[in-house]
């Protein structure tokens, strides 16, 4: 695509730049910025397993800090994975837009053709692959640590995959909007974790109603409609933050 | 149709129009507060259940009412200046937030130092309490993101966007918290009293939510006119309201007569 665009410019016409920019869809774009996040995900992959670590430690400080019994475990599980979960996202999300902010990259993707829409959603989705997957991947393990409800590993695993999604989005706004300050990652929590906290309470309340055995669909529902409520409006949020942040 | 609306744009009109409105919101609020606390705190009928501890709900409910209003009322000037480029719709949005912020503390302590007597806890995880908290905390977010910023224009953008994206959120959060409350435990304490209060007390209730708003709306006043001087503070006008405002103190202070000849 580059030698493409540089050839139009070669030729001087403006409409032939038109046309060799326009050739790279939508679907190409998306495809090319998330192959792009994920290439350089996979060359420093501390940012992917530092979170993941996060997790992991977050979840066992409760039982030492609470007491091992069982029963008082499995009653709260539900709450720590998924607090656990915010927090880590929550430190995982400063990797979204700062080193492009830094080196310039960001800048140069909100001047390219390509609606912001697309690049941004490009963006959080490779952010989701690289720290929400491995979320859901390790939370069944730490569901054993926790003595889980065996009724409820579904649902956790349901409203994990629903909402970790909810999580990235809704913090890429937070991101967005503080990725021009120096010292934003305090305030990046104190923007992002009030608005987390329908996704907490739908999805503890989902486990907690699977660990009685009760039908849960009514809160996938709530969360899955979060999903695409924040899937359609967050991206124009982020641009917008975006382009306040890179003036 | 909205030409009239048009000189406002400009800092100067709205500073000046700001100034005269001002005080006379403070003679209003002065005036309502007034009749209304003391109406309510002395002369209004004790509730039969709760006795004299439910005159807190006079200041309680206008702070509780008002700080969800104020934080819509920053929404509307955030997007105003979002969709419309207003930067005075900034100054407004930046004058609201700690104004609302406030609201919303006084709602929560008076309401805490209300349930310490009703339900003998100061506070409850109750849906009501839970979402005026997590206003706060939007609030406090808002404010927080405004003063991390060093260009002000700027941070009035970025507090737009927040405080546009709390708005939304802010029906989710307020039904969830709900939805969380009924889920676990059921009944609700929060309900006000009897269903239609009588009118010896809704009086006075009305009364100090006018005079609330007043001094709201003063208070707003107050701090726009401040922002508007601080954002123009390069501007001639602004030059010579801080020359001319010098020049009477020093009048004031020497007793000289030039000033009023003038």
């Amino acid at each position: 695509m580059n030698q493409a665009s540089e050839n139009s410019i070669a030729q001087n016409s403006p409409r032939d730049m038109n046309k060799t920019t326009n050739k790279l869809s939508y679907r190409g774009a998306f495809n090319l910025m998330v192959k792009r996040d994920l290439t350089i995900a996979l060359r420093h992959k501390d940012d992917i397993l530092n979170p993941l670590l996060f997790f992991v430690i977050v979840v066992t400080l409760f039982p030492l800090g609470i007491g091992p019994e069982a029963s008082t475990l499995s009653r709260i599980a539900p709450g720590i994975i998924w607090v656990a979960a915010l927090l880590s996202t929550l430190l995982s999300l400063d990797r979204l837009f700062k080193a492009d902010h830094n080196d310039g990259s960001l800048e140069q993707m909100l001047l390219s053709p390509h609606p912001v829409f697309i690049l941004v959603l490009a963006k959080i989705t490779a952010h989701w692959l690289i720290t929400g997957l491995p979320l859901i991947i390790v939370a069944p393990l730490l569901a054993v640590l926790l003595h889980f409800n065996e009724q409820s590993y579904s649902a956790l695993m349901l409203t994990l995959l629903l909402g970790t999604p909810v999580l990235s989005l809704l913090g890429a706004i937070g991101v967005a909007l503080t990725v021009g300050i120096k010292k934003g990652g305090v305030l990046l929590s104190l923007l992002v974790l009030p608005l987390y906290i329908p996704v907490l309470i739908f999805a503890t309340s989902a486990i907690d109603t699977a660990a009685l055995g009760l039908p849960y669909g009514g809160q996938l529902a709530i969360i899955a409609a979060l999903f695409l409520g924040s899937l359609t409006l967050a991206p124009f949020a982020v641009g917008a933050a975006l382009k306040v942040s890179t003036n | 149709m909205f030409k009239w609306l048009h000189p406002y744009a400009n800092p100067e009109v709205s500073y000046n129009f700001c100034g005269k409105l001002q005080p006379w919101l403070f003679r209003l609020s002065a005036l309502f507060l007034t009749i209304g606390l003391v109406w309510a705190l002395l002369y209004a009928p004790a509730d039969y259940q709760q006795g004299d501890s439910f005159r807190i709900f006079y200041i309680h409910v206008p702070a509780a009412i008002l700080a969800m209003g104020i934080y819509f009322a920053m929404a509307i000037a955030a997007l105003s200046s979002l969709v419309w480029q207003l930067k005075l719709a900034d100054a407004s949005a930046a004058a609201m937030a700690p104004i609302g912020a406030v609201f919303t503390a006084i709602a929560l302590i008076t309401g805490a130092a209300w349930g310490k007597p009703m339900w003998g806890t100061w506070w409850i995880w109750d849906a009501r309490l839970t979402s005026e908290l997590i206003l706060l905390f939007l609030y406090l977010g808002v404010i927080a993101l405004h003063n991390a910023f060093e260009d002000k224009n700027l941070a009035g953008k970025a507090a737009g966007i927040l405080s546009l994206v709390g708005v939304i959120n802010l029906p989710i959060i307020h039904y969830s918290v709900e939805w969380w409350n009924t889920l676990h435990q059921g009944a609700t304490v929060s309900k006000l009293g009897a269903p239609s209060m009588s009118a010896s007390m809704y009086w006075p209730f009305l009364m100090c939510l006018l005079g609330f708003s007043f001094l709201i709306a003063a208070l707003i006043c107050l701090r726009f006119r401040t922002e508007v001087l601080a954002r123009n503070s390069m501007r001639p006008w602004v030059r010579e309201l801080a020359m001319n405002s010098t020049e009477q103190k020093v009048c004031h202070s020497s007793s000289c007569h030039t000033h009023s000849q003038n």
